[in-house]
């Protein structure tokens, strides 16, 4: 078994109030940080290889760097949107450490140099909006938030923005007009946000997890991070593991586990010693594998890459063999339909059809030619759209169709379900 | 309509954006807390309170989906069914109740104590199958679970 490290959720009781966070050495690095130039800081970051953990794994150094160093006023997002099926790691951080996820927001708008820090949280997660604004008052009153935080010539404030129920405000670009207080429709690229952000400033956004690393980093220097885990995607990820597991949770390991150690090893193996039909690896949006494409699949950008899928935000969905994946995909495919925020066309339409068709399949009404049609409606879908929702709804489908082709045949000859045939 | 305690609120969210309908969100927020559901009268006090079109706060309240158009019950039961929940029961628990409480997805008791809803992915994968009822989560649930606690909510006469 790996050597569990365990950057974020160490296990200290009440690491959620400030006292038990400082007296375990919080918020030291952030005033080590404060000694340092913002270039500095950024360097270090870059130097640490760390990468977002919302989803895309960019290089978070690399972000920080493209925002321009003039005197506008610039913002900071923390992306708390947490909704991508299968993921509820952002949760559990705020829950059990949220001063390291304001620590790290603090030392991004520091070496950014941004004046206001907005945390955009879904809706739904009202008592972890209520833990991160205690944690938030606490550090109002301790002095690391406000004006000249611990005497420096840094100033800096902090909100908590609440969601109404749309997964699409977890896009970058869509959560900025959300905040804008407008319907959650995503902004073409470029111009990127660090030169059009909010209300048309410089802004950055940052996962929650992401941000959670960077004390650790200013503490220990990049270098040490960069030794951890996958030399390309290094540090460690909190991996949510749901589904047929026994023991499902968050596992926080090193980059570069193996799949099948997080499943055997970590989550306790499949519920009574069944086999593997079906893992999604990344949280819905990332191409199901089969259970026999896991072996030897690591944990990382490059790992699942290599294996046919991404690492997504490091949600791994389990599914056993007696499994319907035509359901499971029928599932996503609704979930995408609602979700589509309905600027374009392809998105709009196509995952409606993707979900039409899909239905009839399962209502017993499926026909050999859908399954060709189904591709063929996400290739359409595919890089047609302003933004990556239309990729997402289509690289499920599209790869499931091709993964499971033989459950879809059997929908489709037997007019019924997979269960006729048992 | 405000009352004086949520206007006082409004004006402290509007000191943290640059523009007043970047508050838009937050202080609907408020208004559904007030009335319980965000009416078309609503919709156009928000408008006037923030100096924003009508046409926009219509917009983009029919856009994100934790708003409510009409009234919903006491307890509003909001079952996840997406895949992590699938896989452990979920269609099932919604099945349940609707026999249990003979409504429908999205539809409110006589008696307006429950609405019951399915809802997408609430981030609660490692606990599933989850309801959540209003603001709270129940994870793990079951048929036992949920018949406890509807028969429980059931008994509130409040």
């Amino acid at each position: 078994m790996m050597e569990q490290i365990k950057l974020i959720l160490k296990d200290i009781p009440e690491l959620h109030k400030i006292k038990v966070y400082e007296a375990n050495g919080g918020y030291l690095a952030l005033k080590k940080a404060l000694g340092m130039k913002p270039d500095e800081v950024i360097e270090e970051v870059k130097k640490s290889g760390l990468r977002g953990r919302g989803g895309a794994a960019f290089p978070t150094g690399l972000k920080w760097s493209f925002m321009p160093k003039d005197s506008r006023p610039k913002y900071l997002i923390v992306n708390a949107d947490e909704g991508e099926p299968g993921t509820f790691k952002d949760r559990a951080i705020i829950e059990k450490n949220p001063h390291q996820l304001i620590e790290g927001a603090l030392i991004a708008a520091y070496a950014i140099g941004a004046q206001t820090i907005y945390v955009y949280i879904r809706g739904e997660y009202v008592k972890w909006m209520k833990i991160l604004q205690t944690a938030i008052d606490e550090a109002y009153s301790q002095g690391y938030i406000g004006k000249n935080i611990l005497g420096s010539e840094f100033s800096v404030d902090m909100y908590i923005h609440r969601g109404a129920g749309a997964y699409i405000c977890g896009e970058e670009s869509a959560l900025m007009e959300s905040i804008e207080g407008k319907r959650g429709y995503p902004r073409f690229k470029p111009p990127f946000p660090a030169q059009y952000g909010l209300w048309g400033y410089p802004t950055t956004i940052n996962n929650v997890e992401t941000l959670a690393n960077v004390p650790v980093i200013i503490q220990n220097g990049g270098e040490w991070y960069a030794r951890i885990g996958a030399p390309k995607h290094p540090g460690t990820i909190l991996f949510g593991v749901s589904g047929h597991v026994n023991k499902p949770g968050i596992y926080e390991l090193p980059t570069g586990v193996l799949l099948t150690d997080l499943i055997y090893k970590y989550a306790g193996g499949v519920r009574n010693n069944k086999k593997i039909k079906a893992v999604i690896p990344g949280g819905s949006s990332t191409p199901p594998l089969r259970g026999d494409q896991i072996e030897g699949v690591t944990m990382d950008f490059d790992g699942l890459k290599n294996a046919g899928s991404m690492i997504g935000t490091g949600a791994v969905i389990v599914m056993d063999e007696d499994t319907d994946m035509v359901k499971v995909l029928w599932r996503i495919a609704k979930f995408y339909w609602h979700e589509s925020c309905g600027q374009c066309t392809p998105c709009r339409e196509g995952t409606g059809w993707m979900f039409k068709i899909l239905d009839r399949i399962i209502k017993g009404s499926g026909r050999p030619e859908d399954l060709d049609l189904l591709v063929s409606v996400a290739d359409n879908i595919e890089g047609n759209t302003v933004c990556a929702l239309g990729d997402a709804a289509a690289w499920p489908i599209k790869f499931g169709v091709q993964r499971f082709r033989e459950d879809f045949e059997k929908y489709i000859k037997f007019k019924s379900t997979v269960l006729v045939e048992k | 309509m405000f009352t004086e305690e949520n206007l006082k609120k409004v004006e402290e969210i509007k000191k943290r954006y640059p523009t007043p309908q970047a508050a838009l969100l937050p202080v609907l927020w408020i208004a559904q807390e007030q009335y319980g559901w965000i009416s078309e009268d609503v919709m156009r006090y928000v408008a006037e309170l923030l100096g924003i079109p009508y046409s926009h706060v219509y917009g983009v309240v029919t856009f994100y989906t934790m708003y409510n158009r009409k009234p919903v019950g006491k307890y509003h039961i909001q079952v996840c069914t997406n895949v992590s929940c699938m896989l452990n029961g979920a269609y099932e628990n919604l099945e349940y109740l609707q026999k249990k409480l003979k409504i429908k997805v999205g539809q409110t008791t006589p008696d307006m104590k429950f609405t019951l809803s399915e809802v997408e992915c609430l981030g609660s994968c490692g606990t599933a199958p989850v309801v959540q009822i209003n603001d709270d989560y129940y994870e793990n649930i079951d048929r036992e679970k949920l018949e406890n606690l509807i028969e429980e909510l059931s008994r509130d006469e409040k």
